[in-house]
């Protein structure tokens, strides 16, 4: 099909000729959408946001005869236009022929306003796609129709699942190249189904297309699809809902950027409105100072406003003299953020150089930027399989869940509430580069409950009726290593004591709660974690509770420890040589795993993270299960006697 | 409760980038050079920071060879913000007697890149405004809001700062600096569409009158003062033209028009059929990659 670059180049709107003003007061108003362009070079995603342009006649003459001259030169289509060359900006990427950054793009129609993030689509480039999904409402993720759902859909998909991007589009690309054929488009989307059901994503919209050939870009359905019903791509951008008001219907938060005082009569806070609806004479507060106000005006430029929204940036002045500075929040006065100082978040690595767990970073979240450092993960994310790994560090690209920690409170809301007071970035104190992008999930420990209400009857109240301390009694150690037999003593020696207990067994477990878990890396992890939950509710009930599991990974009891309070959590390590264990095999399963039947076996084909400082360690070479349950015994009631 | 329009959303998020800035660097200049851009840029920040005038100063790196009108209006402006304007001039291009006649791209690169870097490291300014857009150029649309610059103002388009959400990275080393693009995302349109609907006063170059005008190479040149060396056989015309860009007025070409108000020439533009930079020389230089090595040696 040869194009003719007359028809296609920019041919303004008939509006514009006959009624300018009309026009204008038409396009004054549109509203914005932005939204990423996922896939990799293969798939045809710059030519596809080429084909945007070229078809919203947003390409002028003269640049079209350049991209004439371009393709004939350098481009990989041929004789055809290469729409690619229109946007694969920076020397290097034409001449390798690939997209390496993350390039902004603009266009508009009638109805809308368009800024397109184009990402690069290889794995090493996660960092550009996360930068480019950050401020996206929408994500464009192609498809190859030859090829189906690849390793990198998956990544992509999870990528804006996790920075909260609502509204997917599958575009199933080079459909020119399967004979628009219907059956392997619904074969690609009953596929992609299944698998955004599994990372939460609820609903998407697919529409088959030909970025090359233009089929089902502005019009839909083109003549080689009759049978596709829905909407062009572009029909969908220009009417789809994003919700951009949504953040309006929130609770009234603005993160204070700085502080205007020209002179002594006047003292204002500016800020960009991150959600809600402010009026002069709302009650706030101040946070995390806690102190309340009322809003006495919202100056601007053009006079006092009698409201402002989520999105404007505005100056507040306050009925009172109340202590207010940069990286303080303005909220609601009955609905305000918490503050914290301690944070389970999702990390995604940028640096060159992998995380240093411990190391201070700067952290700036909204306007507030404190020093932050970050624990080893609980666990890493396999982009690609989505599988929770164990993991000593991230690395560039790397994507984790670990636990922050800050040198003073933070104010916060969990990322997925709000992108301004969720989203946060990690600094390096060394270099000043950027290293990390954050997802606060939820606070660990509360570091000032502004509006917390104490439950009359709580953990303490429990424990003091039953007259002891509740604790968790964390067995760790290979399989065979005598970790029941000596908690099953210890249960019964303080049971005997009149102690309240409870023993949990990683047996037992596995035949109810958790029998839905098999052995791979990710569901040991779930496993720990789901018995952690379970062991800090029952200490909450006031009970001494006592685990039996191998828990082979450091992060995952380390996990626990950060669940239960201080001091509350006990891990005792029952230290027995993989040699004499497996000389023991009480239930054979040395034999059938050295056999090759049972896989991830640990200390066999899984690794065992022996405890460093474990709080108790027991020696089963040279103690007896009755002498180590009596040393344990002991330190749990107080009674410590080193000569046992 | 209404949704923010796209004009609205894009002057909340320059704002936000201005106060960012004042809040995070030490000591702020803006880049002015008397563009509609600029104008938009120098408006934003006034509304930014009402009541209080800019806490910063403008900074013109002047070539002496823009439009006398853009002269005018820049003290104006400087003066209607209650801002310092400071004006700097390359001393060696001005020994030199650099000029856009007889130098060729000598004459960017000495007054403006070179110029610049003199005047940021003089007033030891760690952190600058410029009004550039994304739309403008293919290496623009990579570019980030803050452009880190090491200290002797090199860019390293492969090592830029990863840019999320509204989170901008400020921190620098002594004697590094960053640029700041707080027009990022406007398109040429809505600098217009804005520049109509705040009343923004732009120098009148914009808008179509009748000009001295010679034709030259292709391009529409205005002889703006008595410097322009007439060759033989050329005589100023008068001619009804306007600019769609303003730079230095030897290297800027007119276009013929008629538009002589504000949507008149949103009109034309609208109606033209090719890109905003075709009035301008500076891009065409060294193939499609021109900018880009530009911005490497430390071009706006």
């Amino acid at each position: 099909m040869a194009l003719h670059s007359e028809d296609r180049a920019y041919r303004p709107d008939a509006l514009i000729a006959e009624d300018i003003d009309a026009y204008l007061q038409q396009h004054q108003n549109k509203g914005l959408l932005r939204f990423i362009t996922c896939g990799s070079v293969d798939d045809g995603k710059s030519t596809l946001i080429g084909r945007l342009l070229y078809d919203s006649k947003m390409i002028f003459e003269d640049q079209l005869a350049a991209l004439e001259a371009d393709s004939a030169r350098v481009g990989t289509q041929g004789r055809e236009i290469d729409f690619a060359l229109l946007v694969d900006g920076l020397a290097a990427e034409r001449e390798q022929g690939i997209t390496i950054d993350v390039a902004y793009r603009f266009f508009s129609t009638e109805r809308r306003k368009f800024i397109v993030a184009d990402t690069p689509g290889h794995e090493q480039y996660t960092r550009n796609m996360v930068t480019g999904a950050s401020t996206a409402d929408l994500a464009v993720i192609l498809v190859d129709a030859r090829k189906g759902m690849l390793v990198q859909t998956r990544r992509h998909s999870f990528l804006c699942q996790l920075l909260g991007i609502r509204h997917l589009v599958l575009a199933v690309n080079k459909m020119d190249l399967v004979g628009y054929d219907q059956a392997t488009f619904d074969a690609i989307v009953a596929d992609y189904r299944a698998f955004a059901a599994s990372i939460g994503v609820e609903e998407f919209t697919a529409i088959p297309l030909s970025g090359f050939r233009g089929d089902n870009i502005t019009a839909a359905p083109s003549a080689s699809t009759p049978w596709y019903a829905g909407p062009s791509l572009m029909q969908h951008l220009e009417t789809v809902e994003v919700g951009n008001d949504v953040a309006q219907e929130r609770a009234f938060r603005m993160p204070v950027q700085w502080v205007n005082r020209p002179n002594l009569d006047f003292r204002g806070f500016a800020g960009q409105i991150a959600s809600g609806v402010v009026r002069a004479g709302d009650a706030v507060r101040i946070v995390p100072s806690g102190r309340t106000t009322t809003i006495k005006a919202i100056e601007t430029f053009d006079g006092p406003l009698e409201q402002a929204v989520a999105g404007q940036s505005v100056t507040l002045t306050l009925a009172d003299e109340v202590d207010c500075s940069r990286g303080d929040v303005i909220a609601a006065a009955e609905d305000p953020p918490e503050a914290a100082d301690q944070f389970k978040a999702s990390i995604v690595w940028m640096g060159e150089e992998a995380m240093i767990p411990g190391r201070a970073y700067w952290l700036k979240l909204g306007t507030q930027t404190v020093s932050a450092s970050v624990a080893a993960p609980r666990y890493e994310i396999d982009v690609n399989s989505l599988e929770h790994l164990a993991a000593p560090t991230l690395s560039l690209n790397g994507i984790g869940v670990a636990e922050v920690t800050t040198d003073r409170p933070l104010v916060f809301e969990p990322y997925a509430d709000s992108r301004a007071l969720g989203g946060f970035i990690l600094i390096d104190k060394l270099t000043n580069a950027t290293v990390a992008a954050g997802l606060l999930q939820n606070a660990l420990r509360r570091a000032q409950n502004i509006h917390w209400q104490a439950l009359d009857v709580d953990r303490a109240a429990r424990a003091a009726l039953k007259g002891q301390q509740p604790q968790v009694l964390w067995f760790t150690g290979l399989s065979g290593s005598g970790k029941s037999t000596i908690a099953n003593m210890v249960e019964r020696k303080l049971h005997a004591a009149g102690r309240h207990t409870f023993l949990l067994d990683g047996d037992n477990v596995r035949h109810g709660l958790n029998k839905d878990l098999g052995f791979s890396e990710a569901d040991r992890i779930e496993n720990i974690r789901r018995v952690g939950e379970v062991a800090r509710l029952m200490t909450d009930a006031g009970l001494i509770v006592l685990t039996a599991f191998i828990s082979p990974f450091r992060a995952e009891r380390e996990l626990v420890r950060s669940m239960i309070p201080n001091g509350s959590f006990v891990e005792i390590f029952v230290d027995t040589p993989l040699q004499v264990a497996e000389a023991r095999d009480t239930k054979g399963l040395y034999r059938q795993a050295r056999e090759g039947k049972l896989p991830n076996f640990t200390g066999i084909s899984s690794p065992y993270e022996a405890p460093e400082r474990p709080d108790i360690r027991i020696d089963t070479t040279r103690s007896t299960p009755e002498q180590a349950a009596e040393i344990i015994v002991a330190q749990v009631l107080g009674e410590w006697s080193p000569t046992l | 409760m209404l949704g923010l329009t796209h004009l609205q959303r894009l002057e909340a998020e320059s704002i936000h980038i201005m106060r960012e800035v004042v809040a995070e660097a030490q000591r702020p200049v803006m880049l002015y050079s008397v563009g509609k851009d600029s104008a938009v840029m120098l408006h934003l920040a006034r509304k930014a920071f009402y009541p209080a005038p800019p806490p910063f100063p403008l900074l013109h790196v002047d070539t002496t060879w823009k439009f006398q009108a853009m002269y005018a209006l820049r003290e104006q402006a400087a003066q209607d913000a209650g801002m310092d304007l400071l004006v700097h001039h390359n001393p060696e291009a001005m020994e030199r007697g650099i000029n856009p006649f007889d130098h060729g791209p000598l004459h960017t690169d000495m007054w403006k890149t070179q110029g610049l870097k003199q005047a940021l490291d003089k007033y030891g300014f760690d952190a600058a405004f410029g009004g550039a857009r994304r739309d403008e150029e293919k290496s623009r649309a990579k570019e980030r809001i803050f452009s880190f610059r090491t200290a002797s103002h090199g860019w390293d388009p492969k090592n830029q700062r990863p840019e999320l959400w509204n989170l901008y990275n400020a921190r620098k080393h002594r004697g590094e600096s960053i640029r700041v693009f707080p027009l990022s995302n406007w398109t040429e349109l809505d600098i217009w569409q804005y520049i109509m609907a705040e009343g923004i006063n732009i120098v009148p170059l914009y808008l179509a009158a009748p000009r001295p005008t010679v034709e030259r190479d292709g391009m529409l040149l205005m002889v703006d003062d008595d410097r322009f060396p007439l060759r033989p056989g050329e005589e100023p015309v008068m001619r009804s033209v306007r600019f769609r860009t303003l730079g230095c007025y030897p290297l800027t070409g007119a276009v013929e028009s008629a538009a002589a108000t504000l949507p008149e020439v949103v009109q034309e533009m609208l109606l033209t059929t090719t890109s905003e930079r075709q009035g301008r020389a500076i891009d065409k230089d060294e193939g499609g990659a021109g900018m880009e090595k530009k911005k490497q040696e430390g071009y706006f």
